[in-house]
């Protein structure tokens, strides 16, 4: 099992938050007070994330439906802060996305922000990167599929591959 | 429950204690005497909610303010009939037309009477409702945003104080003129008031889905000063009550000329009837002007609708539709207890407070048991009416709220108390000292058939020796007592904005639930929203130039705008994309000669600039929304009237594509002028 050691502040952090389940995962205090050693929810530690999004099932080829979508929602929600290469805005580029990190985790990440940002180390970084919390921009789980689907059309386009991180 | 101890026991001088029981006409000593724990009640622990909103009208500020009890901390203010810099509200091209009146562009009223929407008696928090004193006025607040979302002028009426007094299923909204004029409007000397004046009551009635306003009727009636107003409930249902002053039909001095007479008169009207005559076609039509503006729910965009044409029933036409009864002289509240059989008229400068019973109003409509008539009206026998009389429960009697026990609260502005009295026995049970007198005073549901007798606040006139000083003008005071006992107890001072004319609370969880977090961006119905960054553009149309722009954390787009002339007429029309919580952005461009904007998450609003002199402008956003809050800005380049400096925009490294769509867009131009 991988443990990890975060800085006080998350533990104060998690252990307030009333969202969300720490899915199992259990927070101890050294007797020193300054470290924190945590065993992290399952989920995070298969690199889902955390919330309602546990299983995502992809066909092999980008649903063109959903892909149109799915870009009509980036648009209008997302474009400011994203862009479909790999250039920083706001928040990170979108190429490649697909091959970081698993369809589970885009979805919780677009659909669960807040949690994410308190409970997941990978969007703590990028939050420590790019200094501005994300928005929860209220994208139902439907949209979100439909995001998904997009960035991995985006992705086979832009590097010819897509899904690399599952 | 409360867990916490609070240290902040306040030892006073008990002496006091005694002062307060003691009606007297001079001011006495501010300092209060509280008990040990009042400290502890009114404190609300960080993170945790009060029990109330109390919506307390502005008076002369023109708007609402918004606060919790018991704490009293300020919440909010609502924008109603004043401009509002801090969000745009009145200065925005969406906004300006609420302030369209008969009278032109106002946007300044006295704001009066808080009114909360009912169902069957008990308030349903979905709407608030608040007159205009001075260009007569009523505006409807809408609970789950807490923004004003129409404002409905009452044609042919001055002071449109006795107002806006809704009924208990929310049909309609009652309103009367504080002072009689000619009507219509005419240049006649002020001399021939008795000729020529006359006073308006007016029914507005409601949609029921949307709470839209429509001036249903106006009844015309002798030309007396309509002070205040309530409606029946339970058995008095259907039934409107108003104290008039004035039936001396004075129009100069007033202070002595209109309280000549012991007494003067209660209006009793039965609108049920009065539907009726306006069913069967018994009004007359009347040409007016009046305004009627409405904020369109999806688009956020205010309209205004000049009315033409207002319906009068007159007493005379209409048998049984109209009553007097006398009242005590002067009178001012006029107040139904939660039952709806007993009515309070007080007459501020009689000694003693008439109850009235509607059963024996009733009764003597019935038995014809009348004394005489004004002008078609019967005059209902007093002695006939009245359920009996409070004698000289103090001095200036002027508003009465109830509790559900039975019990009634009449504050009284020459002796600054407030006087706890049952009402079957009309007997007196309590009095608390004010510092200094009250006008209206509020309970929580206090004028609904489901009060909760918890909390009573007051609202005072006078506030010196309350608060450090601020120069002659003092923020006016409200005081909180907890009723909950059988002695009234003092809980807090709280400072409110001035003149904190009445006030209405509701227990929070009957608004609290609805309360909208952000606009849902895909409903956004404005002409001009920017729904997405890819669509933000320029577009020139003749000298007018519009701006789509969009806000986000941490940028504006476009950022760098180029191509603005001197003399135009530039609308920013800017979306806000974020669909989270409590995270408006604003927008403010130097120069501009209105206001800023604040846009809330999914809305789009509209700021028109008129550029001056030639430069390089900066815009921004004022509210601070994230780390890189101060880098959310951007130049506008204004060009010399008739320069060829071309239109172009963007954001990073799109500005160059913008330029050849710039390029694009002129060429269409040229091409279909030729
Ligand atoms: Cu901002």
């Amino acid at each position: 099992m991988k443990k990890r050691i975060l800085p006080l502040i998350l533990l104060v952090t998690s252990l307030i938050s009333s969202c969300g389940s720490g899915g199992g995962g259990e927070e101890k205090k050294t007797d020193t007070g300054t470290e924190i050693k945590s065993e992290l929810p399952s989920s995070i530690q298969e690199g889902k994330g955390v919330g309602g999004i546990t299983d995502v099932e992809l066909s092999d080829e980008p649903n063109a439906a959903m892909v149109a979508e799915g870009q009509a929602i980036y648009d209008m929600k997302c474009a400011s802060c994203h862009k479909l290469t790999d250039q920083r805005v706001v928040g990170p580029g979108f190429q490649g996305v697909t091959n970081r990190r698993k369809p589970e985790w885009i979805m919780n990440m677009i659909t669960n922000t807040d949690v994410m940002l308190d409970k997941d180390p990978e969007a703590q970084k990028l939050l420590e990167e790019c200094l501005t919390r994300m928005p929860n921009q209220n994208v139902k789980e439907k949209d979100a599929r439909d995001i998904l689907e997009f960035l991995r059309r985006n992705d086979l386009d832009k590097t010819g591959e897509k899904d690399g991180a599952i | 429950m409360r867990t916490r101890k609070v240290n902040m026991i306040i030892s006073l001088v008990t002496i006091m204690g005694g002062m307060a029981l003691v009606v007297a006409c001079g001011q006495r000593n501010a300092t209060t005497v509280i008990e040990g724990d009042a400290a502890e009640q009114v404190y609300i622990a960080p993170g945790e909610y009060d029990e109330f909103y109390a919506f307390l009208s502005g008076g002369f500020s023109g708007q609402i303010t918004v606060y919790g009890l018991p704490s009293g901390r300020l919440l909010r203010e609502v924008p109603v009939f004043s401009q509002y810099p801090e969000n745009g509200y009145g200065y925005s091209e969406e906004s300006k037309p609420m302030f369209n009146t008969s009278y032109g562009f106002v946007p300044w009223d006295d704001s009066h009477h808080i009114e909360l929407s009912q169902q069957n008696g008990e308030f349903d928090g979905r709407w608030l409702f608040v007159n205009g004193n001075n260009t007569p006025r009523i505006a409807r607040v809408d609970l789950s945003t807490f923004e004003t979302v129409e404002i409905l002028e009452i044609p042919d009426v001055a002071g449109l104080h006795c107002a806006p007094f809704i009924t208990e299923n929310s049909e309609y909204l009652v309103s009367g003129t504080r002072f009689s004029i000619p009507i219509p409007q005419k240049d006649v000397p002020i001399d021939t008031y008795k000729e020529n004046f006359k006073g308006l009551i007016n029914y507005v009635s409601l949609d029921q889905d949307h709470g839209t306003m429509e001036l249903a009727f106006q009844i015309e009636m002798p030309g007396f000063n309509y002070d205040l107003a309530r409606n029946g409930k339970a058995v008095s249902h259907g039934w409107s009550f108003l104290t008039t002053y004035n039936s001396e039909q004075a129009h100069s001095l007033l202070e002595v000329n209109a309280s000549q007479k012991d007494k003067d008169l209660m209006a009793i009207i039965n609108w049920k009837k009065a539907e009726e005559y306006v069913a069967a076609g018994k009004f007359t039509e009347r040409p007016t002007s009046y305004y009627h503006n409405l904020m369109d729910e999806s688009t956020g965009i205010a309209h205004s609708q000049e009315m033409k044409m207002t319906r009068i029933l007159k007493p005379e036409d209409c048998p049984e539709m109209v009553y007097f009864i006398p009242v005590p002289k002067s009178p001012h509240g006029c107040d139904v207890d939660p039952s709806g059989e007993y009515i309070v008229g007080n007459g501020k400068l009689s000694a003693d407070m008439s109850v009235y019973s509607f059963s024996k109003i009733m009764k003597a409509i019935e038995e014809k048991n009348f004394d005489g008539e004004i002008e078609g009206i019967p005059v209902i026998n007093y002695d006939a009416g009245l359920h009996g009389i409070l004698q000289k429960p103090g001095l200036g009697p002027l508003h009465t709220e109830f509790d559900e026990r039975g019990n009634a609260y009449t504050t009284f502005f020459i002796s600054s108390e407030v006087v706890k009295w049952n009402v079957d026995n009309l007997e007196i049970l309590d009095r608390e000292a004010t510092f200094y007198s009250p006008g209206h005073l509020v309970i929580p549901g206090g004028e609904t058939r489901k009060p909760e007798g918890k909390y009573l606040v007051a609202m005072n006139k006078i506030t010196k020796d309350r608060y450090l000083p601020t120069g002659p003008e003092l923020a006016h005071s409200a005081q909180l007592f907890d009723i909950s006992g059988d002695k009234m107890k003092l809980l807090l001072d709280f400072p409110t904005k001035g003149e904190p004319h009445y006030a209405q609370a509701i227990r929070a969880d009957k608004v609290k639930p609805n309360s909208k977090k952000f606009y849902n961006i895909e409903e956004n119905a404005h002409p001009y929203a920017t729904l997405g960054e890819s669509k933000t553009k320029v577009v020139r149309e003749g000298d007018e130039v519009h701006v789509y722009m969009t806000a986000m954390r941490s940028h504006l787009a476009p950022d760098n705008i180029e191509g603005f002339k001197v003399g135009d007429k530039v609308f920013f029309h800017v979306t806000n994309l974020e669909q989270d919580w409590d995270v408006p952005h604003g927008f403010a461009i130097q120069g501009a000669t209105n206001a800023e904007l604040l846009v809330m998450p999914g809305q789009t609003k509209t700021l028109l600039w008129e550029p001056k002199k030639v430069g390089v402008y900066a815009f921004y956003c004022t509210d601070f929304c994230s780390a890189l809050h101060q880098e959310m800005s951007g130049y506008a380049r204004v060009s010399a009237k008739g320069a060829d400096v071309p239109l172009k925009w963007g954001l990073n490294e799109t500005l160059r594509e913008n330029q050849e769509q710039a390029e694009k867009f002129y060429e269409q131009l040229e091409n279909k002028s030729k």
